[in-house]
């Protein structure tokens, strides 16, 4: 059987740059944050991934990615992750980052691939991060997949397999640091995406250029999309850096430890 | 009439300038090819690269397997392709000269020596591809492109051997090539033997490209010869040069001593009464090969200066913290060694170079794009018309350069006001754009490999100098004193600075390119009329001093009457050259910002205004600079060669005052004694100097300009204080990208 995968994916500030929030009750943003170089969230880059993994191993199966991104960011950072494996894109002209409202995403990336007009439900594979590198909040893509009508949902997936009769079987994180492996009898189902186990594919401009040439005419008909913003943000901070010194003579090591972690503890 | 009583408020860099704002000053904004080959070859830079750089790998100059894995990650990220044509391996369309340059730019951001390994490949396909015949084209490329399952075959390019045969002076080929072998009707077995040195490459390379003189009453001057590692003799890599630079290229003295069919001269021979006439000697071939390489080699140094902005911000600003008196939140926190005028202002010296020498190599880059199929088509013209042979094809376009000057100064006129139907013939014909084109490649190409490396090597010491103790250990972010050391090489191989500058000496004595240079006057003060804060005028104002200067020089003659303007005066030829790569640069990088200023808007999402200001001070700053050198060089070559007047010239004595007669003189107006020029007192003494201030009558024109020129520097110093403040105000990352 082969598949039809999408992968919802959005961008996120390189976490190299400074991120300093600009706070606004409503419209908080980063410092600069269209200037900052973005990068494609690095937990939808592992559902990506795993989903051109699966497509090699299962000939016809195509993988698209739906992503909801200001449109210049989108096509800068499709420069890189084009060259990672053939992929359709589908693009949202609209905000992006932390500060968008969950619920909203969810319904802009539901009804963008529920207008597909070659939409397979019987193949379908939705894939996605399980958290993202922006908020992390974990909430999108349930509600993606409940809005398509998709029962099936699996959460912090590490590893998928397909077994001789079709079905699916999908190792998920649990609490514990332990795995729990589930066996689902097909499509439709949503896979949110822990790390997976592949490393990220080395950069191969061919697979680029053959991908821009279907990736720039989608960029440029990217449907812009406003999002409706419910939530009141009451603040807006980076975590506290905390520098403690204190210059010690003949402490043994097991010491200095053990006050380390008191020292975090607090 | 209202009067705003408030400023314009200023916009500030907020950020580094990131892909988008490069895209669009180097013109590959609308390249998404380019744009994946530099996202691609950033990775491996930033990556595999930098890590073997911090792990060491740079402290021995033996070619180790950890170097070597580099290869496969240069196979892999399509930078060994980019060379090849499609039908070849490769995955770029037309020509290649920017990709090659932003791949050059890309590894030298992290290390040369991974830029040069690299590019070695290139160069070492280069007289294959340029002068190859169809057949060595087809074989030779595909053998290099990487495929599934196959290592790609690599290329090395051996001209320089050991002292004292070719090096600077590229004539002197001890390498020899005599033929073995001739059987009756069938091909000539060579014998070649070539001792190299400083060959890149040669630890890996699968086959050479080797220049080679007869030896042989039966073979006719010059050629380049393929040599592969299996061809029976002698294929001896040699030692690795004790080399202390560029640690990350293979470089060896090899020895090679071997027999190959004469179907690997380069470019093919004919039989011409029983003796071997290669079509190309090797000359031709290194001369169609280096003048596109030498300009990835200049923007190798231009990547240095850049990189090293973001380090050194960051040394500045956190020199203080986590110090117990400086509390955070004081200005010595936020600021560090920024509160100082000197480090913001030198910061700003090499950001400029940076800048400049950037634009000037890409715009060179961009330039040979254009050339190499408007070459290709001049050649086939010139076929058609039955001209052979590079004499008769020089010959043919020397009857076609007042054409191609009448073009160009078609160009400098109104549209209005000239003859369209004329220009447009012109405009059409390939012989004139390749003469336009050529005139100016033939100056770019040095003056790139020539500024971007001498001049970004003394810039590059004066960034290592910015990072105190810690620039020249290896803890040092962004290997500023590796980048350093290599930047010294870079000046050095593929022809070093004196050739340049010969080479420059002459090509931009080119009518063609003095005709065009006239016309880029006239650009730059259209410029400035509309943004005055570029330092346009500034650039124009020295340009037309330079371009007096060298017109001055081509009839002047020195105290003994000695023509000045000639090719062994080194002394007047090659300043006058090096003055012109400050004006080439510093035009270059006014152009781009115009690019931005008018591309950008749609293009660059925010912090636009205050990205362009920047940037246009920056320009200002390098156009005063350029500007400063351009009226010294120009003033020491014009004044330095008249004698200086003495008090025993008895014409010029005759003309000075006695003392007691100024007195008189004053006495009667007061103040005339100011218009007189020497004096003598009773006792017949002058004052103690050399002799009577010097006057030159000729040469007022000269002395206007000049004064014009230093008028023109207001508002330079302005525009320095204003980047300087931006740069303490950009937001940069918090941790340099390299090594990942």
């Amino acid at each position: 059987m082969n598949y039809q995968i999408i992968v919802c994916g959005g961008l996120a500030p390189d976490p190299l740059q400074t991120l300093e929030p600009v706070f606004d009750t409503v419209n908080p943003s980063l410092r600069n944050e269209l200037m900052l170089p973005f990068v494609f969230d690095p937990w939808a880059a592992h559902a990506l991934y795993e989903a051109g993994h699966l497509a090699k191993q299962r000939p016809g199966t195509t993988v698209r990615v739906v992503s909801l991104a200001p449109k210049a960011k989108l096509q800068q950072v499709m420069m890189t992750v084009a060259q990672k494996l053939p992929f359709e894109l589908v693009a949202l002209d609209g905000p992006g980052g932390g500060f968008t409202d969950a619920r909203a995403v969810a319904a802009a990336l539901a009804e963008a691939i529920a207008s597909m007009p070659d939409l397979d439900r019987a193949r379908l594979l939705l894939f996605g991060g399980w958290e993202s590198a922006t908020r992390g909040a974990g909430a999108v893509m349930q509600r993606v997949a409940e809005r398509l009508g998709i029962r099936e949902q699996f959460l912090a997936v590490d590893e998928l397999s397909v077994a001789e009769d079709g079905s699916l079987l999908i190792k998920e994180r649990i609490e514990g640091g332990r795995h729990q492996i589930s066996r689902c009898a097909g499509p439709p189902a949503m896979l949110a995406w822990a790390t997976g186990s592949l490393p990220e594919p080395p950069n191969h401009p061919q697979t680029g250029m053959a991908n821009m040439r279907v990736i720039l005419p989608a960029l440029q008909k990217a449907k812009t999309v406003t999002l409706a913003q419910t939530a009141e943000y009451l603040r807006a901070a980076l975590p506290a850096a905390v520098r403690q010194t204190r210059v010690v003579k003949d402490v043994p090591a097991a010491e200095i430890a053990r006050e380390l972690a008191e020292w975090i503890r607090q | 009439m209202s009067a705003s009583t408030t400023a314009p408020r200023r916009e500030h860099l907020p950020a580094l300038p990131g892909d988008d704002v490069r895209q669009v000053l180097w013109r590959f904004a609308d390249r998404y090819d380019l744009q994946m080959l530099v996202q691609s070859v950033r990775a491996v830079a930033r990556g595999p690269v930098a890590r073997l750089v911090a792990q060491g790998g740079r402290h021995t100059h033996d070619w180790t397997p950890e170097k070597h894995a580099l290869l496969k990650e240069f196979d892999a990220a399509g930078i060994t392709a980019a060379y090849l044509e499609p039908e070849e391996g490769g995955f770029l369309e037309g020509p290649k000269n920017l990709a090659l340059a932003l791949i050059a730019f890309e590894l030298a951001w992290v290390d040369a020596g991974a830029a040069t390994c690299s590019l070695a490949t290139h160069l070492g396909l280069a007289p294959i591809h340029e002068r190859g015949t169809p057949e060595q084209r087809r074989h030779y490329m595909s053998l290099a492109a990487p495929a599934p399952g196959r290592e790609p075959k690599r290329a090395a390019f051996a001209l320089t051997e050991p002292i004292p045969y070719v090096g600077v002076e590229t004539g002197l080929l001890g390498g020899k090539v005599r033929i073995a072998e001739w059987p009756e009707g069938g091909e000539p077995i060579l014998e070649v033997s070539k001792r190299g040195r400083f060959i890149t490459n040669m630890a890996f390379a699968n086959f050479v490209t080797a220049a080679v003189d007869s030896a042989d009453p039966r073979i006719k001057g010059s050629c380049m010869v393929i040599l592969e590692e299996d061809d029976p003799g002698i294929f001896d890599r040699g030692t690795p040069t004790r080399k202390l630079v560029h640690q990350l290229s293979a470089t060896n003295d090899p020895v090679f001593q071997l027999r190959v069919p004469a179907s690997r001269i380069v470019g093919g021979y004919t039989v011409q009464d029983g003796v071997i006439v290669p079509n190309y000697d090797h000359s031709a071939i290194i001369e169609a090969v280096f003048r596109r390489t030498r300009v990835t080699v200049g923007l190798m140094t231009s990547a240095k200066l850049l990189s090293a902005i973001e380090p050194l911000i960051r040394y500045h600003r956190d020199r203080f913290r986590g110090a117990e008196a400086v509390p955070p939140g004081s200005p010595r926190y936020e600021l560090g060694l920024q509160q100082k005028e000197d480090v913001t202002h030198r910061l700003i010296d090499i950001w400029a170079a940076g800048e400049a020498s950037a634009s000037l190599g890409f715009a060179a880059a961009r330039l040979f794009d254009e050339l190499d199929p408007v070459e290709r088509e001049k050649d086939r013209m010139l076929a058609e018309q039955g001209v052979r042979g590079p004499l008769a094809a020089h010959k043919a376009m020397r009857k076609r350069q007042h054409e191609a000057i009448e073009f160009i100064e078609m160009q400098g006129h109104n549209q209005a006001l000239r003859n369209e139907e004329r220009y447009q013939q012109l405009a059409a014909d390939p012989v004139i754009r390749y003469l336009v084109l050529d005139a100016q490649a033939n100056v770019l190409c040095p003056a790139t490999k020539l500024w971007n490396t001498g001049h970004g090597s003394v810039m590059m010491r004066e960034a290592v100098s910015l990072m105190g103790g810690y620039g020249i250990t290896e803890d040092c972010p962004g290997f500023l004193g590796y980048k350093w050391m290599d930047s010294q090489l870079e000046a050095t191989y593929e022809g070093p600075e004196a050739v340049q500058r010969r080479q420059l000496s002459v090509t931009m004595t080119n009518e063609v390119f003095l005709a065009q240079f006239r016309n880029w006057i006239h650009e730059m003060r259209q410029i400035a009329s509309v943004e005055p804060g570029t330092g346009a005028c500034t650039l124009a104002s020295a340009m037309h001093l330079w371009l007096w200067t060298l017109e001055h020089l081509q009839h002047a003659r020195d105290a003994q009457g000695q023509k000045l303007y000639q090719t062994s005066r080194h002394g007047v030829t090659f300043p006058m050259a090096d003055a012109l790569c400050w004006l080439l640069a510093s035009r270059c990088q006014i152009l781009d910002v115009e690019n931005l200023r008018r591309e950008g808007p749609g293009r660059i999402q925010q912090g636009f205004e205050g990205t362009v200001q920047f940037l246009t001070d920056l320009c200002h700053v390098q156009a005063a600079r350029a500007a400063g050198e351009v009226a010294r060089i120009c003033s020491e070559i014009v004044y330095g060669y008249l004698r200086h007047p003495s008090w025993d010239d008895s014409p010029q004595c005759s003309t000075c005052f006695e003392e007691v007669e100024l007195r008189q003189i004053e006495s009667v107006v007061p103040g005339a004694s100011g218009f007189t020029s020497e004096v003598y007192r009773e006792d017949g003494a002058h004052d103690t100097k050399a002799g009577p201030c010097v006057r030159a009558p000729g040469l007022n024109d000269f002395a206007r300009l000049r004064a014009k020129l230093d008028g023109c520097l207001a508002g330079a110093l302005l525009a320095k204080d204003r980047a300087a403040e931006s740069v303490q105000k950009v937001m940069i990352p918090a941790a340099l990208d390299y090594p990942q």
